[in-house]
Parts: structure tokens; sequence; C-alpha cells
């Protein structure tokens, strides 16, 4: 690429950003971005032969990258800079990508809306009185947009295929393990990663094959060498087989929701694969379970925004005084929520009926994956979440409720299983995301079906 | 378990939050609303759960007791407005001087 194509690219993305972001009816799903500073970039990788010369991507806000903010959505680290930068912009860097924004996300990855943002609620690109989902909202947004067509996220409970699926596009969570946790302020460490929104499948296949990998920073990533993904990229699923989980297809499924789903397990047939009825038992006890580890893991990995090591500080009577008033003015309201709650099921007396219980039951559910998969299925085919994106606002009042909208995703989570969603269709005008799951280090074969399928509904995935 | 406003109070100090009393009933209602939903989780038998450590075959896998240098875009005597010797200066915290005035027996 050239100098000029490459400038000329960040020169669109920024361009495009401009007419959809700023101002009062903008969506508000880029917070940081430095024009000068990416042209720069993008004048210096031109001749780079990575895979992503001159390829302007998103990054959430979460990710620590050295010329940006990272504030994780939060007053708490408004303005921070990260001295160093997460393995996985190295990565994207050295692949001759251009970090040009840092897109707006629920305060520290926690929410399902990107609407517990400090700097206001993300809107969706295909109705900006819909939430684009979250808590990587504004990456999904961004692609969903046209500022670029690869974005970083991260993942915890669903925060990268529930916003794919309300905005449309493509959205990965790799096996627990596969890319580096480096970089990636912690939330909950035993579940979160770093995942990759794409336009299309073959977008998010390549941005992965990029970041993942082992990693000497993050002792919890695999040894396992990277396949090529767009090897998956295939017409035939034949000898391929895809679980059908009857607990993701209850009776209460929206049926237009179910409809999609259907039309989407005969496309695979009709592909050559074979569509098995499975059973993964203990699906209705996640969100409980999730409810307790992932708010466990936040209040212990959040002490560390006292006032004293990062960004605000508020002064107070005394050490805990400026302690509390620091993390009290400093966290809004679902982070303070949580970190209750993460508090109290790992307090004296409550330890061993919550936290202890709910780590038994992720091994129950990790179990009902291992079964399936041990049973000679590939992948498995679900709906992303039970609704399309729904109005800003309209779960506010009940977190339960809210919480109800990852159902479907968290299990992928808990069991460190690869996820992803891609558009299959849509509801009453809104897009709806169908997912594919697959055994520990199975990204191959859930591309497989991915591609697959993509191709084999063409434009019926948008319409 | 239902939670009580003192309970509420009780947390929030283990998690150095100063919480707006004005706050605290809503709080404790919206907590008691999450933790009934957590009540299923009791009934469920977990005996002979194999515990989550690591994923797939390989489990954890484990390194030396040390890692690679952290590559700081910028030098570390810039990360605090006063070093000395390797060390951040901090500020002085109205703690110390209140420790300083006690009685120690």
């Amino acid at each position: 690429m050239s100098d000029a194509a490459a400038v000329g690219a960040v020169r669109n993305a920024f361009a495009r950003m401009t007419e959809v972001n700023a101002g009062r009816d903008g969506l508000n799903i880029i917070l940081w971005s430095d024009q000068a500073s990416a042209e720069r970039d993008a004048a210096a990788v031109a001749e780079s032969d990575g895979p992503l010369a001159g390829v302007p991507v998103v990054v959430k806000d979460n990710i620590a990258t050295l010329t940006l903010p990272t504030s994780c959505g939060s007053r708490i680290l408004e303005g921070y800079v990260s001295p160093y930068e997460a393995t996985a912009i190295t990565k994207l860097r050295a692949a001759g990508a251009v970090i040009i924004a840092k897109s707006n996300c629920d305060e520290f990855a926690m929410g399902s809306s990107t609407e517990h943002s400090a700097f206001g609620p993300a809107k969706n690109p295909l109705d900006p009185r819909l939430v684009p989902g979250g808590s990587s909202g504004g990456s999904a947004a961004a692609v969903a947009s046209g500022i670029c067509r690869i974005a970083l996220g991260s993942e915890t409970g669903g925060s990268v295929r529930q916003p794919a699926a309300f905005c449309g596009v493509v959205g990965v969570k790799p096996t627990y393990g596969r890319v580096s946790r480096f970089g990636l302020v912690a939330f909950a460490s035993s579940l979160d990663q770093i995942g990759v929104f794409g336009s299309r499948v073959d977008d998010a296949a390549l941005g992965l094959e990029v970041i993942a990998g082992r990693d000497a920073r993050d002792s919890t990533t695999a040894q396992h060498s990277v396949p090529r993904y767009r090897d998956s990229n295939g017409e035939r699923l034949d000898g391929v087989v895809i679980g059908r989980p009857k607990e993701y297809f209850p009776e209460s499924l929206d049926p237009a929701l179910r409809t999609l789903c259907d039309r989407s397990l005969d496309a695979l047939r009709s592909l050559g694969a074979e569509v098995r009825d499975v059973s993964l038992p203990h699906t209705d006890l996640a969100i409980p379970v999730y409810y307790v580890i992932a708010p466990a893991e936040a209040s212990s990995n959040l002490a560390r925004f006292d006032g004293v090591r990062y960004g605000l500080r508020i002064e107070g009577d005394g050490l805990r005084g400026m302690y509390e008033a620091t993390r009290s003015r400093g966290f809004g309201a679902e982070v303070t929520r949580r970190i209750l709650l993460g508090t109290y099921v790992l307090s004296a007396g409550y330890y061993d009926a919550y936290y202890k219980k709910a780590q038994g039951v992720r091994a129950l559910i990790a179990q009902d994956f291992r079964d399936v998969f041990d049973a000679g299925v590939h992948a498995i085919f679900t709906p992303t979440a039970p609704t399309p994106a729904f109005a800003i606002g309209a779960k506010s009042d009940d977190p339960y409720e809210m919480y109800l909208s990852d159902i479907f995703t968290v299990t992928a989570n808990l069991a460190g299983v690869p996820a992803m969603s891609l558009p299959i269709g849509r509801m009453n005008g809104l897009p709806v995301g169908g997912q594919v799951i697959a055994p520990h280090f199975g990204e191959p074969d859930m591309f497989r079906v991915a591609y697959a399928l993509e191709r084999a509904l063409g434009r019926e995935a948008h319409k | 378990m239902a939670v009580t406003r003192d309970d509420v109070a009780h947390i929030a100090l283990l998690a150095r939050l100063a919480l707006d009393e004005a706050r605290v009933p809503a709080l404790t209602a919206q907590l008691n609303g999450i933790l009934a939903h957590m009540d299923a989780l009791q009934k469920v038998d977990t005996s002979n759960a194999i515990p989550v450590a690591g994923v797939g075959d390989a489990g954890m896998p484990l390194r030396a007791d040390q890692g690679p240098p952290i590559p700081l875009a910028r030098p570390r005597d810039t990360f605090a407005p006063a070093v000395r010797d390797g060390f951040f200066l901090v500020p002085r915290l109205a703690t110390h001087e209140d420790a300083a005035g006690e009685v120690v027996e």
C-alpha cells in the first residue's frame, strides 16, 4: 500500500467518524482519537508487508494503548494514558494496522448496553433510539457504521458477541488463553478475553490470526500454535456435526427469532452438515453463576483503583477517607453495585454458599460442553441473544433484567470455549445474530461453520 | 439469604466505598433482587464437580516466576511527580500525622 493510500484510508475513517459520532445527534461511539497521530502512523506502516498494512482499527477503551487515553469508560481513569501497550495492540501494529480511536464501552466492561459509560451512552447506528449492546458497544457500532472493518473489544460474559448481534456485524470470543490479556484492564480475570469484531467473517478471522498466540507476559496464554483461520473458508460442511441445544430454544423464544435460527440450521444441513439435538442441562444456572464469579473477581481487581496509583484522587478524612471519596466519586452505579455484590459473596460467612458453590456449578457447565463435544459434535449453533437491540433506558431500572440479555453468551465464557456471532437475518428491521460455539481451541471448525453459513445466507443475513 | 441495610453498610466499608445514606435502601433492594436468583445454586449437587483449572487438556500452563520486562514508553521516573533512589515519593497523608500523635502502649 502506498503512503497516500494508507493515509487516505485513515482520512476516510476519520471523515466517517466525524459524520456519525459527534454532536447532539451523534452516536457517541468514539471516546478518544487523534487524526494527526493516526496519519503519521499510517504513513509509517504504508510499506509494511503485514496482513493489515494500512488498515484502520478501533479499540475498546479498556485495552491499553500508548498515545490515546485508556479510561475504561470511567471517571476514575479519565485522562489516564498507559505507559505500556497491550500485547494485542503491539501485534496489530506489527501487522501494519493503524490504531485510530478508542471506543465507548460500559464502565470497566460491566454492562450489556454501553449505557453505563461515564461519558454517556453509545447509540446503535441502525437506530439511534436503541442501544448498540455492550459492553463493547462502541467497537461494534464503529464497524457497523463503516468507520473501520476490524475493531477490538473484550469479552467477560458476551460483551463482543451480543453487541455484534445488535449491530449486525461479526464478533468473536476466542478460547480462554488464545489471546494475551496483557494490557487488557482486568474485570474478571478467569473469564476475560480480548475479542475481534469484523464487518464479515473473513475480517474477524484475519484479526484473530494477528492477535492470537502465546505471550510470556500472560501466563494463562496457551502454547498451541495459531492456525491460519482464513483457511477455514470453504463451501461445504460434509462430515460436520452441528449441535442444537434444546435449552437455547425454549418455548418462550420469540417465534421470529426461532424462524431465523431454523433457516440457518436448514442452510447448514443443505451444505452437508448433520444437525443433532443435544442438551446442555445446566444452562439455566449460568447467569446466577456468572453474577457471583464475575463480581467477586471484579471486587478484587478494582481494589487497585484507590486514588494512590491511577487517575482520580479525591482528598478525604485520612487515608481511608481518601480511598472512599475517590472510589465513590470515581465509580458509577453499576460498578459500585457489582463491587458490593462481589465483596458480599466473598465475605466471611457467605463465601461457601455463593462463591465456592458457583465455582462448583461452573465446573458442571464446562462438563456439559465437554460431554457434547466428546460425543462427536464439532460445533454448536444457538441464537446469540434472546432479543434484538432494545431501547435506551428500557432496562435501566432492573439490573437483573439487563443481566438476562447475556443468557445465551455467558456459558462460553464460563467454560472457556470459543464462540462467535454472525448476522442471520432481521426481526422488525433489526439485526439478529446466530452463535457458533466450538471446543477449546476449535476456532478452525467454528470459522468453517461461520464462513459457510455467511456464504449460504448471503444478503438474506441482512434483511 | 436476605441482605440488610447494615450488611450493605458493612460491605461498603470492606470495599472502601462511602455510600450516600439515601442510596442504601435502593441498593439493599437491588442486591436482594439479584441474590434471590442465586438461591437456585444451592439446590445443585456439586460434590462430584471437577474444579475448573485452566482450559482444555493442557490445564494451566506454568512458567518460571519471572517475566520479561514491561516495555515502558517513557522512563519510570516520569510516572510520579517526585522520585528518589528509584522509589516514588508520595504526599504525606493525614493518617500518618494522626498516627504520629497516637500514644502506643
